[in-house]
Formats: structure tokens, sequence, C-alpha cells
């Protein structure tokens, strides 16, 4: 570490760390992040760019870095992309490694991007480089791009961490733990309310950790931060969160904060998530997130070893390090001279400061001179040397007419610079408040909010320190008024060794040299350079929008924190307008990049989605079903005995239901109990048929519309009582049905004395379908008489069912003799195996989803959602039968009577026989009446449902055709990529139309 | 998230409630007595306004019941809620309220 000094800064020297960066060893010590052991070990190349691999340093000391990104993790199942190096804190054995290079940091052949070709990618390169051949894009273009341009590489195997969520209210959050944000805390905390203060550095006191000059209350800076996080710790109504990033702002004070655990951990404790994601909701936030340090834009301002200046500053103060021997200093702002004093107390030797400015002076510029630096005015920077690290920096005198004189080559190992502050307003502006013009700051400030929250601080344009303490300090204690807190007495905070500092700039320099040639970065992790907005204003961008997507400014993933300003600066003065003409681009969350993982959470693999089993599902598993999804349920899909694949289980499957008896798994109907005196009037209205003189006992085949008059749900309907129905919905259909009558009952009948209630859950279902269906039930019911005579098709009892109180309903979506028996669900498994056994006789056969599916599209019976599609009217689909066209009113009543719901060439369903018999059509393949007609053909029609049905030993299928009833007999044609089928139109039922099974 | 103000159980968190369309609109009912073009426009027409829009919501994950709510669509914020069958509010007033 021979860029370390003997003392100072926070490190610990007696913990040494050892870690390896692109496969070599160095050490560092705890307290070092991987960029403060990176420079002192004297590393400066870290990456290459994003576009012209350029070789790049680290340019600053926080979250804003550009260029510092790398990978981190020990494997695969561990790795992390794009990370900051100055913000990796080191542990033992932490392995990193650059990115966006081949095969080498140090040598990469995606350089050529930059000497070669690139004048061949200028702004809006992507918009207009590719348009002609469309071909050439996906094959040509765009892989080569891919490979060319990049960040690092994700992982190919699941992350191995875990993360959770947590839901937390505070009185008031406090974001951002410098100055201002303390002494927020502070005045807040005072107030007896509570506390949250994040930050999203490991330890709180943001730049007081690397002030070593002033004295606030008699007490050195890092003094000072010790006291109050005491004070802090000290009560219990305080949150500390420290290495959290509040990283969005949402509606109502609600803010979403990442929080980091264990990747600072060499060997994280197992029972630590990676990271926590805090979901806040605060009475009153106090934002206090500081200001961020601004680039100058001038010609190869990007070479490893250009730094921002008070980013060496906290490498030298806060971490020990000395980030070069021999520094020039570029700037436009006092800043940089507290700088310039701090480097040189550290034993750097400062070159220059070549100030932009041609008058400057002050007490900071007094102390420099005074210190000996040679401070050049009206200076700039022309250019810069050295490929892997800078060995030059070209300075030049301004002169009147603003352009640069010739330049003298200063030899150096360090260019610091500084374009001024810029306050950091992204969570304001997610918060959706108003951003002012501040003109004397040249930046943009917080203006009117929307939620309750205030800036303090130097994120609204205060850069003293005294006055951001006390800026600090009274905002916490507004915020804890605002939530009716005792407040504390405001308090004027005393700060010595303060000096004003002011100055700035924004956009391009001055440089001289052929604009055509020399590249002066305003993005470095996009790589777009000052002549890339030039050229986008030129080609008539005007709009800061417009010209952030036609040059990729400011779209990486720093969202532009360090060149969104200087972008705007470019466009103004190109446009010869002012800055707030141009506009600002909109903040959004996330503040810093956040890992998918934080927002995922415990919601993945089997706790990504609910998965709903039914009674059966065990069962089912023993036997060696296959399993299909549908929605959250899994259901038994077909039962393969051992050599069967899914064709022959399903044709034993349907040919047990046909030639004996089959058992299935129903519980996943849903299932609606309708209750009260006016449950029939409900219903008469909710559903197309007629109730009232539906017999207590019986069932019938119900369907609902929507207002608009097309299928929204059907199902059997039972009625119990007079005043109580069983009401089934499709699988899945059961919330939506519910709803849509909690609607009317709730708003256009609230006149109906009726309750409605779920039942989906409580009741497990198991049909017995097949010719010896009754044989098994009978079984199982004692004494209930299950004749055709007592109870014949559609009907309904409460009865025992297998020693159950249960309900019996006697109803076929087979068209064979059927059974739906219902228990309570806990019974389900029993009652599943008490069927199977008594069906052992007559070699019951269990079914799944499959041989349902089959049998019923053999029926004609429809699925909602299959041969509907929330276009479809109870006559598009065969059901006109069950409209009570005499009812005075129901929904959907209304919409039907329309002219074109009852038009001759709407969608109408009907059979399909292939040609060919043996061909089964694929589901959802579009209908044609002219297979020979020229490309796009004019579609009349679609296939919902296509099965090989064994029943009737060919194919069939269900279609949804364009007048497709008078259509029968006729024969159309479905082109497939294989070549065009050509099937004949048929009645949509294949087997049993006159329905005599249902009467064996 | 927002908070919205259920009229029955006070405020509570956005992902309790699911939005019903636009309130006080007719439903389309007898056969007679409206032309097509009415049923057609209570159907499929609504006013989409910037600004001040009246909602039916419900507080589904709460409550059950459907409620009425009054939502600027620029900020996104609800403006007021109250209860099914209670008269639409004077969107003029609110607006000249909210500008203050
Ligand atoms: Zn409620």
């Amino acid at each position: 570490m021979s860029f370390r000094k003997a003392a100072g800064g926070r490190i610990d020297r007696n913990k040494p760390i050892s870690f390896s960066f692109d496969g070599k060893t160095y050490q560092g010590y705890a307290g070092d992040t991987l960029a403060s052991a990176l420079l002192a070990n004297g590393v400066h190349l870290v990456g290459r760019s994003f576009k012209y691999h350029r070789p790049r340093g680290i340019l600053t000391a926080g979250i804003d870095e550009p260029n510092a990104l790398v990978g981190v993790g020990k494997d695969d199942a561990h790795y992390t992309p794009n990370l900051r190096a100055p913000v990796i804190e080191l542990y033992d054995g932490l392995k990193a490694e650059s990115q966006n290079r081949w095969p080498s940091l140090g040598f990469d052949i995606g350089a050529v991007n930059d000497l070669l070709l690139s004048r061949f990618i200028p702004a809006g390169f992507y918009y207009k480089t590719f348009m002609w051949p469309k071909s050439f894009w996906t094959k040509v273009y765009e892989p080569k791009i891919r490979a060319a341009a990049g960040l690092g590489r994700a992982p190919e195997t699941p992350d191995a961490a875990r993360y959770t969520q947590v839901y937390q209210t505070t009185d008031i959050l406090v974001v951002g733990a410098g100055p201002a944000g303390l002494s927020a805390a502070l005045s807040a905390s005072r107030s007896g309310k509570r506390v949250m203060l994040v930050d999203e550095q490991a330890e709180m006191g943001g730049s007081l950790l690397h002030n070593l000059t002033e004295v606030i209350e008699g007490k050195s800076a890092s003094e000072w931060v010790a006291d109050a996080l005491t004070e802090l710790k000290a009560n219990p109504k305080v949150t500390l969160l420290p290495r959290a990033t509040a990283f969005g702002y949402y509606p109502h004070n609600f803010i979403g904060i990442n929080e980091r655990l264990t990747d600072h951990l060499a060997n994280p404790p197992a029972n630590l998530p990676r990271e926590r994601q805090w979901q806040v909701r605060a009475g009153e936030v106090v934002i206090a997130i500081g200001s961020l340090e601004r680039p100058l834009v001038f010609p190869d301002n990007d070479r490893p070893g250009v730094m921002m200046a008070e980013a060496a500053r906290a490498y030298v103060n806060r971490w020990g390090v000395l980030p070069g021997r021999r520094a020039v200093i570029a700037t436009a702002h006092d800043s940089a001279y507290r700088v310039a004093l701090d480097l040189k107390a550290a034993g750097i030797q400062i070159a220059t400061i070549a100030d932009l400015r041609g008058d400057v002076s002050g007490e900071l510029v007094s102390a420099a001179e005074a210190a000996g630096i040679r401070v050049q005015r009206g200076a700039v920077i022309t250019g810069t040397r050295g490929r892997k690290r800078i060995t030059q920096a070209h300075v030049a005198r301004i002169q009147p007419n603003g352009t640069a004189a010739a330049p003298e080559a200063i030899a150096c190992d360090l260019l610091l610079m500084c374009g001024g502050w810029t306050p950091s307003v992204h969570l304001f502006s997610q918060s959706r408040g108003k951003l002012t013009f501040d003109e004397a700051l040249q930046a943009y400030v917080p203006g009117q909010s929307v939620e309750k929250e205030r800036s303090a601080g130097a994120c609204r344009g205060l850069f003293d320190l005294g006055a951001i303490l006390e800026d600090g300090w009274k905002a916490g204690a507004d915020a804890a008024a605002a939530v009716g807190g005792v407040v504390a007495p405001f308090r004027v905070i005393d700060v010595k060794g303060s000096v004003k500092e002011s100055g700035g700039y924004l956009g391009a320099l001055p440089h001289g040299r052929n604009v055509n040639t020399v590249k002066a970065f305003v993005d470095f992790q996009n790589d777009s350079t000052a002549k890339d907005i030039k050229l986008a204003v030129r080609e008539g961008m005007r709009s800061i929008e417009h010209v952030k997507r036609y040059t990729t400014t400011g779209m990486a993933t720093d969202q532009g924190k360090t060149s969104n300003m200087n972008a705007l600066g470019i466009v103004a003065d190109t446009l010869k307008t002012p800055v707030p003409a141009v506009g600002l681009t909109t903040f959004r969350p996330p503040y810093s990049p956040i890992t998918f993982g934080a927002f995922a959470g415990l919601a993945r693999g089997d706790l990504f989605d609910p998965l709903r089993k039914t009674p059966s599902h065990d069962w089912a598993t023993r036997a060696g079903a296959a399993f299909e999804p549908v929605g959250q349920w899994m259901r038994a899909w077909y039962f393969a005995r051992p050599g069967e694949d899914m064709h022959a289980a399903v044709n034993r499957e349907v040919k047990a239901v046909r030639s004996s008896v089959g058992m299935f798994d129903a519980s996943t109907l849903g299932k609606i109990e309708v209750v009260g005196p006016d449950a029939a009037a409900f219903m008469n209205l909710l559903y197309t048929n007629a109730w009232t003189k539906l017999g207590v006992g019986k069932c019938r085949y119900g369907v609902m519309l929507r207002e608009d008059g097309f299928v929204m749900d059907d199902g059997v309907v039972g009625r119990l009582a007079e005043d109580r129905f069983h009401v089934t919905t499709t699988t899945g259909g059961a919330p939506r049905v519910l709803h849509h009558m909690e609607d009317y009952r709730q708003t256009e009948f609230p006149h109906l004395d009726v309750w409605l209630t779920s039942t989906t859950e409580q009741w497990a279902v198991v049909a017995v379908q097949g010719p010896k269906a009754r044989d098994v039930v009978r079984k199982l019911v004692g004494d209930f008489d299950l004749s055709k005579e007592a109870f014949p098709p559609m009907s309904v009892a409460e009865t025992a069912i297998a020693c159950v109180p249960g309900r019996l309903f006697s109803v076929s979506f087979t068209g064979e003799i059927g059974y739906e028996l219902n228990v309570p669900a806990d019974y389900g498994a029993a009652l599943w195996e008490a069927v199977f056994e008594a069906g052992r006789e007559f070699g019951i056969t269990p079914y799944g989803t499959e041989t349902m599916h089959v049998a019923r599209a053999e029926k004609g019976y429809i699925i909602v959602g299959q041969e509907t599609d929330g276009t479809a009217t109870p006559d598009d689909v065969g059901l006109g039968w069950a409209v009570g066209k005499t009812k005075p009113d129901f929904v959907g009543k209304r919409a039907l009577a329309r002219p074109a719901m009852s038009a001759p060439d709407r969608k109408q369903m009907v059979g399909l026989f292939t040609e060919d018999p043996k061909v089964v059509i694929e589901e959802g393949a579009q209908i044609v009446l002219d297979p020979n007609q020229p490309v796009p053909m004019k579609m009349v029609g679609h296939v919902t449902s296509s099965y090989w049905s064994p029943t009737v030993g060919r194919s069939i299928a269900i279609a949804m055709l364009r007048g497709g009833r008078a259509r029968i007999g006729e024969t159309v044609y479905i082109p497939m990529p294989e070549g065009t089928i050509a099937a004949k139109v048929v009645e949509p039922a294949f087997y049993d139309k006159e329905g005599e099974r249902l009467n064996g | 998230m927002l908070i919205i103000n259920c009229p029955y159980c006070g405020a509570r968190p956005e992902v309790e409630f699911r939005h019903a369309g636009e309130a006080h609109v007719a439903r389309p009912a007898g056969t007679e007595s409206l032309t097509d073009e009415e049923v057609v426009d209570r159907l499929y027409f609504r006013s989409n306004p910037k600004g001040m829009t009246v909602e039916r919501w419900r507080h589904v994950h709460g409550c059950g019941r459907f409620f009425n709510a009054v939502r600027d669509t620029v900020s996104d914020f609800f403006v007021t809620t109250y209860k099914t069958g209670e008269p639409k509010p004077d969107l003029e007033a609110l607006k000249a309220g909210a500008a203050k």
C-alpha cells in the first residue's frame, strides 16, 4: 500500500484485509472501500467505458460513481455486477473483477471502438444507423453492438441470497445522515416523536467524516458526529439505519428503503438476509441528501487519474489514501481550494490550480497562494495525456474572446476537477414537488412541496456548514411540530473555520482543438460527449427529454448524477437560451440501482405465488398423475399408467367414462351461496335464466352476462331451499363473479334482501361420471333413493355422503350419468378414497382435466374463457335457449337487444371435422374461406377447442366462425406453417346429440 | 402507494382497494325506454377528464363495500370519498377548495 498515509483516516490499521481484483491479491484495511483500497495500492485503471472501451479510473468517492463499476462475488450464485467501487466495503477475501473488457483490462480489443470506429458512433447512432435493411438489425447490428458495448455480465445461476421486506411507520423520517440530517434527527428526536434516520453509507456523518477543518460547537466534525449519534442511539424512539438507501418516494409519504445487511461481511451469519426492503409510511419527511460535485467538460477528461476534487479530499482525509503524488486542480468553485490545502497538508504536490474564473479572490484563494500553491486565474484544461493513467494536463489561458490560448503541458499523476455543486433533488422531485431554478446558484432547488416533506441543507442549495446545521435543526423541529411533537427550541450552532464558498460552471469548456476529434465526456457511464449533445441540438432536438434519449446522456444506471446539469448547460448554450427554458428530465426511482432480489423479497420459488391443491392432490401424486396449473390451482392432468404416454392415458380415461365409470376432483369449481328472502329475485337479475319456478331440490345450468350482454360465467345452480341457492362458477371465476354479484347487490339492487358468501374453499367435490356412476354412488349414500325417478338428472339434495353431511348433485359434464359429491373440504381426501373403494368393483378410473376437456368437447359443452373471449353472446355459443326472454330485466338484457348482438355474421360456435381425421388442429388457429387468396388473408374465425376424440375415433374441433351456423356442410381452411388444413363445418356436438345416455 | 379513505373504515392503503369504473353512470336497463345510442353511450363511453373525476371504488380487502370517490387525474390524489347513494359532490366547489 505504497499510496497509504502513515497515519490518519477512519480506517483501522490494526485490521489488515486481503482482497483480490482481476485475480491479483492486494492488501487493505478494515474501514476501506474497494476504491480506497485500490487507490492505496496505486491502482487507478479499474474499468473500460461502455461504448469506446476507454480506460477508466475512479472518479468519485460515492454512489455517483460512473466509471469504477465492478462485479463482486465469490461465485456465480453470489455475484453482483455493476457495483460502484467507492461504495463497496472491503472485507477479507473480497473478490472483484473489472467489466466490459476482453481479453484483459490492460489490453482490450474493444478499444478499437475508440481509436477507429468512434466517428461511426455519433449521437443518435442507434436510431440512424440500423434503418436498412431491416433484417440486418437482428442478424448483424444487435449482436455486434451487444458484444462490443456493455456493462457487467449477469449471473447465470439463481441468486443464493435471501431477501426480506418489512413495513414500518414513523412520525418523522430523516433521509441522509450528513450535517443537515443529523441536526434534523437531533431536533426531531427531542420532540418525543418516533424518528427514523437512514443513510446509504456504512458510517453516518456524510461530509463531516472527511472534514478536518471546521469546528462545531467546540468539537471537531467527527467528534460532533459521534456525540450526535450517541444521543440518537440512546433514544428508544429513534431508529438508525445505516447502509440503507431511500431509493423511492411514493405517494402519501410512502418511502422505499433498501438496507444492505451482509454485503460487507466476509462470513455473514446464516440468519441474516442479504437485504431488507423497508416500506415506510412517514408522517413527515426531512430530505437531507446533500449535493453532488460536477465534473468539468474538457477534452480527455476521463483518463484514470482524473478525479472529482472533493473525492480526493475524502480519500486523503477519511481513508488515509494518496490518490496521486502530483496534482493539477481544475476548478470553477472555491471548494477546490480547500481540497488543495488538505492534499498539500497530506504531502501531495499541487502543481497548479487552474481556475476558470478570471477575477477569483477570497480567503481560500489567499490561503492557497500563501501556502505556495500556483493559482492560474482564467485558465482551462484543454487536454490530457496518458492512456492508462494521466501523465500530463494541458492548461491554457482563456482569452478575452472566450477561446483557449496555446496550452502549457504540466506533468501530473492526478487531475482534480470541480465544476461546482448540484443539489440532490432526486427524492424531492420523485415526491412530485416542483423544482425551481436558482439563478445565483445556477442549480435547481426544491420549490413547492406536494407531500408532507421538507428539504434541508445542501440538497436545497445551502453550502455553509453553520447554515446547513441550523437548517437541519429547523427542519427537524418543523417536522416534529407538524406531527404534534413538543418542539425543541431553535439553536444557533456555532461553527468555526468556515469560509464562504461560491462559484460553479455548467456546460462544455473552450479548448481550441479540433471538435471532430476530441472527446470531452459529459456522461462517463454512457460515453456521451459534448459533441454528441451539440449534434443532437443541431439535428433539431430542443427538449432535454429528446436530447437525453437521442444521446443517451443521463440514461445510464447513475441516472446522470454527474452529467445532467452539464448536459443542460451545453443545450442551453447551443440554443442560446437560459437553462430553465431547456427543461429538466424527470427523476424516477430508484435513486441508485437496487437488486431485483430486494423487490422480490420472499416471493420466490414456492413462495412466488400461492399454490392451491385439491383434496386428492396427495393421492394423485402417489398415483403418478401429471399435473397442470389452472390459475393458482394445481390440478391432476391425467393419470398415466406405467408405459402410457399422455395420449394413451387420456384415451383410456375417456373410454372408462363412456363405458364404465370415472372419478374426477372438481373441488376447484367456484361456489357462492346466495341466501335470503329475495334470493330468487336476485338470481333472476344476475343470470339470464328464469329461477322463480325452479323447484327446491332442482338444478339449472345458469348463464351470467356482463351489462354489455357478453357471456361472463356459467355454472350449475342448485336450489336448496326457497331462499337458498348453491351457485357454482368456472374454476378461478368465483372472485370475479362474487365481485360482480356484490356490485349489483350493493349498488343497483340494494332493495333486495339477499346475502352472498364465498364457499369455494368450504366444499370438496368429487365428480363420479359414467354408466356405472349410480352404482358407485349408491354405495356411499345409505338409504338415499338414487333412482332416476326419485333423483333424476339436475337434482340436488342435502344428505350424508360417506357418513359426512354433504350436498349431492346429479349433474354431468361428460354426457354420461353423473353425480357431484360435495362434502366439507376437510373430508375431501377421505371422500376421494371412499369413492375409489366403492368403485373398485366397477373398475373406477380416476381421470384428470384433459379427459374432462375431451369428454365435454365430444358433447359440445362450452368452457367460458375457451369458447368465449368476452365478445360472445349466449346465442353465439349456442346458449340462446338459456336466456329468459320474457323476464322483465336481467343484467345484459338491454345490451342483448341491440341489433349488432344478433347480426347474422357474428362468430358462431360450430364443430370442425378435419378432412384427414388424424390431424388435430392447433387451438387458436385462424380460419379462412379461400386458402389461395393473397396474404394477408381474410380471417373468418378461430379454433377454440381441438382434441383427438377416442369416442368418435377421429379428431374433433370447436370453432367460432363468422356466420358459422349457416356454413354447416361447407369446407373451410386453416393455414398453418406446415401446410393448409381443410375441415368440414359440422354441428358442435360429436357424440350422443340427443342426450339419451343421461337417462340410462 | 396512496392512502384511501374508505367511508366505512377510514384511511387504509391503496392495495386494499379495487377501482370499479366511473360513478354516477346509470345502468342501461329497460328494453323499450332507451334508444340503442343511449345504451351504447352508457355502456362504452366515459368522460375521462383531466382533473376531477368521479369514480366507484371497492374496499375489496376490507369491508368489501363499494363507495364513490372524487379523484384528481392530474395528481392522482383522492379529493374526497362518499357512500354509495349519496349525491355527487359539487366538483366546481371542490376545485375552488383545492385551488386555495
Ligand atoms: Zn372499508
